[in-house]
């Protein structure tokens, strides 16, 4: 799995779910904090009536955290970057450390199949149940047919 | 002039505690959580977020708490702790044709790709007070339909085929920041919707709402109005593809106007664009009419109407700012108010004496007449 996917799939992810999940695989390695976790903010920026030059809209808030794993590899272990919309310190650094572990010959496969497939799962659940609310909402038009 | 005054403290601390009891209310009732203002009032928390220019929930729903509703307080408020905060990173824009849709509703067209989806609104309400929501009672769940909604795509590019539309396109600019660099007038049109999106949404709709009452006419239609959640993706120097780092609740609004055309181009519709955070139709209705009313020039109508004005407009569209300076009003001006009352004894005494000798010239120099 790409590191994009895998970092869209944990950021998507409730913490909580994340969290659970993660002590549930049973990884847990030394690893230091590189960088952060620290929070900031991105500039989203929008087109032009959707498809046009970019503006600025305006900020959100954005939390990044870098890891080491400190797995006595020799001149240091897998680095794992982790980024996170909202203020949540250990929701960036757990993606930032499954990042890291995913990297692990020993361990990506079973974070692929028994963390990431199941959590991407759980999003396609809620999205469609998401748009089946909305396709409820969707109008049936009929048109009244006046005289013969 | 402001003079230093010192004193006041305990009266201020005295007054802030004041200020937190009132906003607690009767201990009878519980206190009202964060997390319920943002679950419960949404649209409160979608204003705050947009004007305040940050979008993060909880600040908002916190700011809407502390500041007992007042939302141009609250808006001050996410506002300056946003003012605390690096920039990590500026996201791609966002693709909001890729939206995961809750609504989505065209005035243009009745039959339209993925249809007309109302979604959570306050449209069709019968505006009638519902007492129920004083007693407690169960809401029920959402209906679900049997098959999620199919993808809807952008309704302005479908008319896009026969060229009756002003097409929009990317060049690859850079935008400009106001957050960076004042705005210096005349502003392009980025500047001008960053400053619109952040505007205040009772002003944006005065104004939009004179451009239809003949200030500056622009005869709109609601080409498409959407609102939904869009992924949002950054670029980060450890990677070579952007990276999602969560979705975002967006509102969008694509107005359809009346014609403009040169001897080069035919006649062809023209286009005003409104985006904002959180569910805020409203404002992205009167943000589009405005985009459209500050085209003017651009587009080469003769401005006719206050909402054509861009220096106007915009330099007087943030909350923040004409809060501020309509409070500073409430702060000490003893020094300059005692000169304004010793000129007018003086203009007096002069106005009496020469009432008294009606005849004679007046006195006064022509500069202390102005001042």
């Amino acid at each position: 799995m790409t590191s994009a996917r895998r970092q869209r799939i944990l950021a998507l992810t409730p913490r909580e779910r994340l969290a659970e999940h993660w002590a549930r695989l049973g990884i847990a390695p030394d690893y230091r904090c590189v960088r952060g976790p620290e929070t900031g903010m991105a500039m989203v920026r929008g087109r032009m009536g959707g498809s046009g030059k970019a503006f600025n809209l305006g900020e959100m808030t954005l939390t990044r955290a870098s890891v080491a794993l400190d797995d006595g590899t020799p001149g240091g272990g897998p680095l794992g970057h982790g980024w996170v919309k909202g203020r949540d310190a250990h929701h960036a650094e757990l993606i930032a450390l499954a990042d890291a572990c995913a990297q692990r010959d020993d361990w990506g496969q079973r974070i692929d199949a028994e963390l990431l497939t199941p959590l991407e799962a759980a999003l396609h659940v809620e999205q469609e149940a998401h748009g089946c609310r909305a396709a409820a909402t969707r109008v049936d038009f009929f048109t009244m047919v006046r005289g013969e | 002039m402001y003079v230093a005054v010192k004193g006041g403290e305990q009266a201020i601390a005295n007054a802030h505690r004041w200020l937190a009891d009132r906003r607690r209310g009767s201990r009878e009732s519980a206190e009202l959580e964060v997390a319920q203002v943002e679950g419960q009032l949404r649209l409160a928390v979608a204003r705050v977020m947009a004007e305040a220019s940050l979008y993060d929930p909880e600040l908002a729903a916190l700011a809407i708490k502390q500041a007992s509703g007042d939302m141009v307080e609250a808006v001050f408020l996410l506002r300056a702790y946003r003012t605390t905060l690096p920039r990590l990173a500026e996201t791609v824009p966002l693709d909001t044709a890729a939206m995961h849709i809750e609504r989505r509703v065209s005035a243009t067209y009745k039959d339209i790709p993925g249809g007309q989806v109302l979604g959570p609104t306050y449209d069709y309400t019968h505006r009638l007070l519902d007492f129920l929501q004083l007693a407690k009672g169960e809401t029920p769940t959402p209906v679900e339909a049997e098959e999620m909604l199919a993808t809807c795509p952008q309704i302005l590019e479908l008319l896009d085929d026969e060229g009756l539309l002003e097409r929009e396109a990317d060049d690859g600019s850079e935008p400009y920041d106001i957050t960076r660099d004042p705005p210096d007038f005349p502003v392009d049109r980025a500047t001008r919707l960053q400053m619109l999106a952040r505007g205040d949404e009772g002003y944006l709709l005065a104004l939009g709402y004179s451009t239809q009452r003949g200030y500056g006419r622009n005869h709109p239609f609601a080409g498409e109005i959407r609102l939904g959640r869009v992924a949002v993706e950054i670029e980060v120097e450890e990677c070579e593809v952007p990276m999602c780092i969560g979705e975002i609740e967006i509102s969008e609004c694509q107005m359809i106007n009346q014609f403009g055309g040169s001897r080069e181009v035919a006649p062809q519709f023209t286009r005003g664009y409104g985006l904002a955070f959180g569910h805020n139709e409203r404002k992205t209705m009167a943000m589009a009419l405005v985009d459209r009313a500050l085209r003017a020039e651009e587009l080469g109508e003769t401005p006719t109407g206050p909402a054509q004005q861009a220096e106007f407009v915009l330099a007087h569209a943030d909350s923040v700012e004409s809060a501020g300076f309509v409070s500073h009003l409430k702060l000490p001006h003893y020094v300059d108010f005692q000169s304004e009352l010793e000129l007018l004894r003086r203009l007096r005494r002069e106005h009496a004496a020469r009432r008294l000798q009606p005849d004679e010239q007046p006195t006064t120099a022509p500069e202390e007449q102005q001042a």
